[in-house]
């Protein structure tokens, strides 16, 4: 809104949050490394990864909870690194949710808006929360007190208690960890919408793939308190830089083996039993390295006879998915993998059964050649 | 359903005879006893006269000391507590906090009586006084004085405030301060919008635990007060022991009672509003 009047181009493309090289060590014990990201203006941003893996440290840095032990933190251009948490524009949906028990629900969301200073007249405040009520659709429930809200309901107050402020950024932590799947779905679907009708920029900490995958437009990858890769959900999945972000991003089989011919757009890898397989390498590679080529299951065709570059496997096991059928299919050379196979194909080619032999092959040059790490 | 109610029974059938005859019967006798007459040689005479009460003007000084003393000690031991079980809970590291608590504790190894004669060397002629008159500050009377009984009191009550608060204190969330922070509020204010009100639960059982035995107490202003600075206990003694006046130490005893029954009705209030009409709430 500040923007109105001025020229959008600058302002708009700057960065509404920066990691650059932010780094934070406890003792000996290093939580994030060399962190470097540009969060921008409104995007919904999620960092994914295991626990303790620093995703959680890059947020309590953005927060003010933490300040880096080297490296900077910006915030629309300023450095933060020794601005207190209630002095940045910053607010945070906090794991389990940290409502004020003392309060009703109005006055914890009414909390950020009475620490202004001058503070906003009770009327305005009244309207902001009522707003706020609306917007997480809790209409009415002001005057409820906390523990009489279903957790779901909490989570609501929460987030209501956050927005309320109109943060630059609005961190969540782990939001949904305390809601059952059922509710988990709904309330990602929710904060979605959310976030595109205010506008503010999101950023997520979620161990859970799904959701980062479903709810963002960018998913930054963290592993050991590193960076490992940032990228769209597609490309995440499509191009992902390392065996470690292609496991970790949807499911993948990998065939351990040898590089043997590197070409542009087209790199051999030499698996076991001298089968080559042949694909792209997102990142450079060298002939003679040790790799792994990633195959995804939705890849990987399965017929009854042989079909060019097929291989014969014995099925292991099935698992019925609805729409599709996960095999896990096993070969003498490569061992086990999993294809999944459409309801259409199936219907093609009939059902197989634990036992049956088949033939599975994909087509040439689909393989990702992926460092191993 | 049948056995289950018997059980109940007998589980509660110790603790309510208990209770019954100590406490119940006792209070009535002691209610009855309050309308009657002092004995030809002292003790109780039956009858019925309002005289015990309207006569209560005359032990003023032991009603004023107490409710002066009572209420400036527990409000004295709050002011000291509160800091100290501050400190305890929210900026020690657990392994100081440990030692630090048992230091709390230890003065309740030894008995108040003991500990209580030390403070009468230590406000004596021969202990502080003395000291300050080396130092050029004078020579004041400390022993036997308002000011005695009250360093007696906060001396022997401070660990009953303390831990109440530590307790409420340690159970509070600290993500809350890091919400309150995150919403904007610096330090000082979350401590009055956040901490402040959480710990009110232990604030008030302290404070009620401290005030009620408070006033009851008789050993601290016997010794340290020297006879001059009386407690309702003190009067109660004397009435008992040494005057043999039963109906009219019934009446002191009585009014005692009423006033600690009000405290504790309006204790009773206060955290049922703190706890906002939660019952989940243990009042610890």
């Amino acid at each position: 809104m500040e923007s109105k009047l001025k020229p959008a181009s600058e302002e708009r493309d700057a960065p509404i949050a920066e990691l650059r090289d932010a780094s934070k060590h406890y003792g000996a014990v290093v939580a994030a490394e060399g962190l470097n990201l540009a969060i921008r203006r409104g995007e919904f941003l999620s960092f994914l990864g295991p626990s303790g893996c620093g995703k959680t440290t890059a947020l309590r840095m953005l927060a003010g909870f933490e300040s880096p032990t080297s490296g900077d933190i910006l915030l629309d251009g300023q450095r933060v690194n020794d601005v207190p948490p209630h002095q940045r524009p910053v607010n945070m949906v906090f794991q389990h949710y940290a409502l004020f028990p003392h309060l009703t629900v109005a006055q914890n969301i009414a909390y950020g808006l009475r620490q202004r200073r001058p503070r906003p007249p009770e009327d305005e405040i009244s309207r902001a929360v009522e707003r706020a009520l609306e917007t997480v659709r809790l209409p009415g429930f002001g005057p409820r007190r906390i523990w009489e809200m279903s957790g779901g309901q909490q989570q609501r107050v929460a987030l209501a208690r956050a927005i309320v402020n109109q943060p630059k950024l609005l961190l969540l932590d782990e939001p949904m960890a305390a809601l059952d799947k059922k509710l988990r779905r709904d309330m990602q679907i929710e904060l979605q919408t959310l976030q595109r009708q205010l506008g503010i920029t999101f950023i997520l900490v979620t161990h859970d793939q799904e959701e980062a995958l479903s709810m963002s437009d960018r998913i930054c990858i963290m592993r050991s308190g590193r960076i490992v890769q940032v990228g769209s959900p597609r490309e995440l999945y499509d191009r992902p830089a390392s065996r470690y972000v292609a496991d970790f991003v949807g499911k993948s089989n990998f065939f351990p083996g040898t590089v043997t011919a590197v070409s542009a757009g087209r790199t051999e890898l030499a698996a076991a039993g001298g089968h080559v397989i042949a694909g792209l390498a997102p990142v450079g590679i060298a002939a003679g390295q040790r790799a792994s080529a990633s195959l995804r299951p939705e890849q990987i065709a399965l017929t009854r006879k042989p079909a060019g570059h097929a291989l014969p496997v014995t099925v292991v096991n099935r698992i019925f998915l609805g729409e599709h059928t996960e095999y896990l299919v096993r070969n003498g050379d490569l061992g086990e993998f999993l294809v999944l196979v459409s309801r259409q194909a199936e219907a093609s080619e009939g059902g197989f059964e634990p036992g049956d032999q088949a033939f599975a092959s994909w087509s040439e040059g689909a393989a990702l050649i992926l460092e191993d790490d | 359903m049948q056995r289950q109610a018997l059980r109940t029974w007998l589980f509660l059938a110790p603790a309510g005879a208990w209770f019954l005859c100590m406490l119940v019967l006792p209070l009535i006798v002691v209610f009855v006893y309050s309308f009657g007459e002092r004995g030809a040689a002292g003790g109780y005479a039956p009858a019925f006269t309002f005289d015990n009460f309207l006569n209560l003007g005359s032990r003023w000084a032991a009603f004023k000391n107490t409710l002066i003393l009572a209420p400036l000690g527990t409000l004295i031991c709050l002011l000291i507590a509160y800091p100290l079980a501050y400190f305890l809970a929210l900026k020690t590291s657990p392994r100081w906090r440990t030692v630090l608590l048992i230091l709390v504790i230890v003065p309740f190894w030894t008995s108040i009586l003991i500990r209580s004669y030390a403070w009468i060397y230590l406000l004596g002629g021969q202990g502080i006084p003395a000291l300050l008159n080396a130092l050029g500050l004078g020579n004041p009377r400390l022993i036997n004085t308002p000011f005695a009984v009250l360093v007696g009191i906060v001396y022997g009550y401070l660990p009953l405030m303390v831990f109440p608060i530590y307790v409420a204190l340690e159970r509070l969330d600290k993500r809350l301060l890091e919400a309150s922070s995150d919403l904007g509020s610096p330090p000082w204010r979350s401590f009055l919008q956040v901490t402040l009100p959480l710990s009110m639960p232990g604030v008030a059982t302290g404070c009620m635990l401290v005030f009620i035995l408070l006033m009851g107490e008789f050993l601290i202003p016997a010794m340290l007060g020297g006879g001059k600075v009386f407690f309702i206990g003190n009067a109660l003694v004397d009435l008992f022991l040494q005057s043999r006046n039963w109906p009219f130490g019934s009446a002191v005893a009585v009014a005692l009672v009423l006033v600690m029954l009000i405290t504790v009705l309006a204790y009773m209030r206060f955290t049922r509003r703190w706890a906002g009409g939660r019952d989940d709430v243990s009042l610890m």
